[in-house]
């Protein structure tokens, strides 16, 4: 068996009393009291995650700005002359989503974090199409990512000394360097706050300090009902490498805007109808029971799958995303271990800043 | 985790029974188990009148983040069942050996619960 890796955090998760699993070789928190509380302090006040798993690179030399033209469905001319981050998804060459992920840039320089278990995937792609464009791709092991999330998030982050200053002016999708530290308000709650993208040296002191602001410390088990409540797709159960973003809610992140820019995978999406395309919806299951993945769903013009589903702390009920056909309506049946539930479909965010 | 109460046998998937006074028994899951499942958010337990064998699914449940059978450590019908914790399924994480159990039965045959597991060995399992 491969030896789990370790983020810096990881004597801190264990000195609080963190249930530690293995995750895509990562030895990462999923709580460290009740899932609930956690998800209801992120709601509430502040919560504070380690998501130092995921992957972050960094770019040097050559013309940066063309070769994520070529990479990224979404267009980063958007943020090219702004201190911003821009979502968007990597595909290959027949529209299949390779990952989701987000770039930041700021300060004139490029920072992109993408998912875990598809890190050493996305570095191969990176290299091989960052040569033509005499760029250097730069894994950042040595980088880890917290994430300060809730409506109370910003208010103990400004009582933080150390960034107060660098972050007190950043705007929704804003971000920042400082040296080699980045910071961000972006996250993957559907609230307000920060992920701070820093060297592993100063995570143990930042981590503590938010800590003693008043920040819950936050497992992989809440981020996971967070992000569904949002509506937020997880790469590798809502969208894989056989799934196009149009049948993923992802339509809004592909930019063809500019006609000129030939991007991997654009071919094939301008053949993709658009009109008999499966989607993703959100699912509210009405009778008691709770939604997971793989259960079968059928509505009066077709059928479908729930790709996330679990319980949702803030609705009290069961929540899930779905991949249904067209035509689907208000509402619907789920199979639970042979017996048809009902289900409503509704918008896939389930929540707007927090709140039903 | 608390003591395990010594009149407990169990099976190695953490399912408890216990021989009440007038010949019943009464089934739920460890403290282990409900550790292991995190907040339980629902349960579907069975019908009273029903016959289950040992060893067999007789209930589903369920946290946040997973599904689980639960299996009946010895054979038996159907008696009672623990309606409250179907609206208040948090009941099996603060109370998995009083308050939180699942079903009663009249046992079909009460030495089956000699093949059980004494609270000791019970122990050792968890350890593993």
């Amino acid at each position: 068996m491969i030896q789990p890796k370790n983020t810096a955090l990881h004597s801190s998760h264990i000195n609080l009393g963190a249930k530690m699993v293995n995750f895509a070789q990562w030895e990462m928190p999923i709580t460290y009291s009740s899932l609930i509380e956690e998800h209801h302090a992120v709601r509430e006040t502040a919560g504070i995650f380690d998501v130092s798993h995921m992957a972050v690179f960094d770019f040097n030399g050559g013309d940066q700005i063309g070769f994520f033209e070529k990479i990224f469905a979404n267009d980063i001319k958007k943020i090219a002359n702004e201190n911003k981050a821009l979502y968007g998804v990597l595909l290959n060459e027949d529209g299949g989503i390779l990952d989701d992920l987000i770039i930041y840039h700021a300060n004139d320089k490029f920072r992109l974090v993408s998912n875990c278990s598809t890190r050493e995937q996305n570095f191969d792609w990176y290299k091989k199409h960052a040569v033509d464009f005499g760029v250097e791709v730069v894994e950042r092991m040595d980088m880890g990512i917290l994430a300060i999330q809730g409506p109370e998030a910003m208010k103990k982050i400004l009582a933080m000394n150390e960034i107060s200053s660098l972050v007190e002016n950043l705007e929704p999708f804003g971000c920042m360097f400082s040296d080699e530290h980045l910071y961000a308000r972006t996250g993957y709650t559907g609230e307000d706050g920060l992920e701070l993208i820093v060297p592993n040296d100063v995570i143990v002191n930042l981590w503590e300090k938010a800590l003693a602001e008043g920040c819950t410390p936050i497992g992989l088990g809440a981020r996971d009902t967070l992000r569904l409540e949002a509506g937020l797709n997880l790469y590798g159960n809502d969208m894989t490498i056989n799934n196009h973003p149009y049948e993923s809610n992802l339509a809004w992140t592909i930019d063809m805007k500019d006609e000129a820019r030939d991007f991997i995978g654009k071919n094939a999406l301008l053949k993709v109808d658009k009109e008999i395309s499966q989607k993703i919806i959100g699912v509210l299951l009405k009778d008691r029971g709770v939604l997971r993945p793989g259960y079968e769903i059928t509505h009066e013009q077709g059928k479908g799958i729930i790709l996330s589903g679990t319980y949702s702390p803030t609705l009290e009920a069961s929540i899930g995303l779905a991949r249904v056909d067209q035509g689907h309506g208000d509402k619907g049946q789920v199979m639970i271990r042979n017996k048809a539930l009902n289900i409503d479909f509704v918008s896939p965010r389930f929540l707007r800043q927090g709140k039903i | 985790m608390g003591d395990i109460p010594g009149d407990l046998k169990f099976l190695s998937s953490h399912e408890w029974v216990r021989v009440e006074p007038d010949g019943s028994v009464t089934i739920g899951i460890s403290d282990h188990a409900q550790d292991l499942l995190g907040d339980i958010v629902f349960v579907e337990l069975p019908d009273i009148g029903q016959s289950i064998d040992a060893e067999t699914d007789a209930a589903i449940v369920e946290s946040v983040k997973a599904a689980s059978d639960v299996y009946s450590p010895i054979s038996g019908e159907v008696t009672e069942i623990n309606s409250i914790l179907e609206d208040q399924p948090e009941i099996i994480n603060s109370s998995p050996y009083e308050d939180g159990w699942f079903y009663k039965m009249m046992p079909s045959d009460l030495s089956e619960t000699d093949n059980l597991l004494s609270p000791e060995d019970y122990s050792e399992v968890c350890e593993d």
